[in-house]
């Protein structure tokens, strides 16, 4: 289970997509995450999803990939759901039981947030996918060096993103063995309350974080034994440079949020099939 | 110059109560001198705590002496301003492969120490792939870390110090985290660098059969450098060696056993092959 969430690996492939300049990626996510809080029609919906299915055919990454990606916000998504859907109160009533009823505009944000959230986390699981955690750092990095100037960091917050993101997959595998290997001593992790099983975690949490530690502690070592010494005076392997890609990209970019949000604005709200 | 010299080199660590106070302190290296020639391959052996690490992270100013004086390459790796050179010349590569990998994916990891030295882009690639095809790991250019064997691992970590050019590698107990095929995998990588590059190799490691090939073999004990000698020399001294908790090669014991019941063998046979053309030499 705990091997399922795919935020933060890097599917190597050799696809347009992968070979994008970070910057695009992360500046076209964000927009598009944005975007999907722009329109209300299902029109925008079926246009949003088409972009993103393109996106992902056009990446190479299996969809079977990012599907298992969106397992872990599965409970996530069913809070959400049951939320909107009982707690809104709009339109016609379609179910009552009891004090609970479904009315139509309680379904219809249910619904479309449902899919805004499989939209935002598979788009952006997309750009974890295909930018490897050095890259997407760098254009990070670069993307805020105007910070710089007021004294953030910049060069040390994106060393950190790009260190916790590689170290994602293998403390993911720790747990999994120190589970295991508490499970083998009796450990009882499935049963009793909410509160119970919380408390049942400590055995798990406490070696991890002494491990997680140790880690930090090495890979300091070995970072330093390898002349690192943060950002001033350290060159790229993989400087950024823009291609004609990346400003095709833009653009492309930029002619679905038009599309986007004309639809957002113009496609009036009634166009609603259900 | 020496590559690595050291003068009456003490360690000391500090013991501390559980408020932290400073109750005592436990010399782990104790007035070692030793010495390692450019091109040189020269094993450390010894048991836990024989303070054969605490050695070896002098040699990359990772720890500075509490007495003594350590030069690498000249250089006396107390002088802060030395300190990047120091890292530069002795390049150091760890036990734990996961702990030491920086990049997601292995070249972006070979990269990382002359990215750190300011080498220019073309270099870095140029360094990169040489680096690599040392190291035989070039096929996996683009593979994540997490993904390979430890043997592999070991070996993409060996390719980052090696993009650095050291002049001297410092292997710091590389294969006690590896299966035997991993083992066998870094210790080719490891002579084929020497061959290629003439680099200095310090291998420090309590496996006895990995220091065969050594020019020299150290054996350290308690802090204090106790043997010294050719492998052929030290592998000779069985008893001595078992006095510090050390196992000699199968071959080397055998030979030894049937030595002591009077068959006329050799001192010190290191391989397999040299013990059967004795055995059959005899009749």
């Amino acid at each position: 289970m705990i091997r399922d969430i795919t935020i933060g690996q890097y599917y190597p492939a050799d696809s347009i997509l992968h070979r994008l300049d970070p910057r695009v990626k992360i500046s076209c996510t964000l927009l598009y995450l944005i975007s999907l809080f722009l329109f209300k029609s299902v029109l925008g919906y079926v246009i949003a999803g088409c972009f993103l299915a393109g996106v992902i055919w056009l990446s190479k990454v299996p969809v079977k990939f990012i599907v298992k990606g969106l397992k872990p916000i599965v409970m996530l998504l069913m809070i959400t759901v049951i939320f909107n859907l009982f707690l809104t109160n709009e339109g016609d009533v379609l179910v009552k039981v009891w004090i609970f009823k479904i009315t139509e505009g309680g379904l219809r944000t249910a619904v479309f947030m449902a899919i805004r959230l499989v939209f935002l986390i598979a788009g952006s699981t997309i750009m974890t996918l295909t930018t490897t955690p050095n890259a997407l750092t760098d254009g990070i990095e670069k993307l805020l060096r105007p910070l710089n100037k007021i004294h953030v960091p910049v060069h040390e917050i994106a060393m950190m993103m790009s260190i916790a993101l590689r170290f994602i997959p293998i403390l993911l595998e720790e747990t999994d063995k120190i589970m295991k290997a508490q499970i083998a001593r009796g450990a009882d992790l499935e049963s009793g309350n909410i509160i119970q099983k919380a408390k049942n975690m400590i055995p798990i949490l406490v070696p991890l974080f002494v491990s997680a530690f140790r880690r930090a502690n090495d890979l300091a070592m070995a970072m330093e034994a390898r002349c690192y010494r943060g950002g001033d005076g350290r060159t790229k392997m993989k400087p950024l440079v823009y291609h004609s890609r990346d400003y095709l990209s833009y653009t492309v970019m930029a002619a679905y949020l038009v599309v986007v949000v004309g639809i957002g604005r113009y496609v009036p709200f009634h166009l609603w099939i259900f | 110059m020496r590559m690595i010299q050291t003068e009456k080199l003490v360690y000391e660590y500090e013991k501390r109560d559980e408020e932290g106070n400073i109750i005592g302190s436990h010399r782990a290296i104790n007035a070692v001198d030793v010495h390692v020639e450019p091109g040189e391959f020269v094993a450390i052996l010894g048991h836990n705590g024989s303070g054969k690490s605490t050695l070896a992270k002098h040699m990359n100013a990772i720890l500075t002496p509490t007495e003594g004086t350590m030069w690498v390459n000249g250089r006396d790796t107390k002088e802060p301003d030395n300190l990047w050179e120091v890292r530069q010349s002795a390049g150091m590569v760890f036990q734990n492969p996961d702990n030491q990998i920086i990049g997601t994916v292995v070249e972006e990891d070979v990269g990382f120490g002359p990215e750190n030295l300011g080498v220019p882009t073309e270099e870095i690639w140029k360094r990169v792939e040489k680096s690599l095809e040392a190291v035989g790991m070039i096929e996996y250019r683009h593979h994540s870390p997490n993904k390979l064997s430890g043997g592999q691992k070991q070996r993409v970590a060996i390719a980052g110090v090696v993009a650095m050019e050291p002049k001297c590698i410092v292997l710091d107990e590389p294969t006690a985290m590896l299966d035997p095929n991993g083992r066998k995998e870094v210790l080719r990588a490891v002579e084929e660098l020497r061959r290629r590059e003439k680099v200095t190799v310090i291998l420090i490691t309590h496996y006895m059969e990995e220091v065969v090939d050594a020019d020299r073999v150290i054996v350290m004990d308690q802090g204090n450098v106790v043997m010294e000698g050719t492998p052929r020399e030290i592998f000779s001294r069985v008893e001595e060696l078992k006095k510090y908790r050390l196992d000699v090669p199968q071959v080397t014991l055998l030979a030894y056993e049937l030595q002591q019941r009077g068959l006329p063998l050799s001192n010190g046979i290191l391989k397999t092959e040299e013990l059967v053309k004795e055995l059959c030499q005899l009749h």
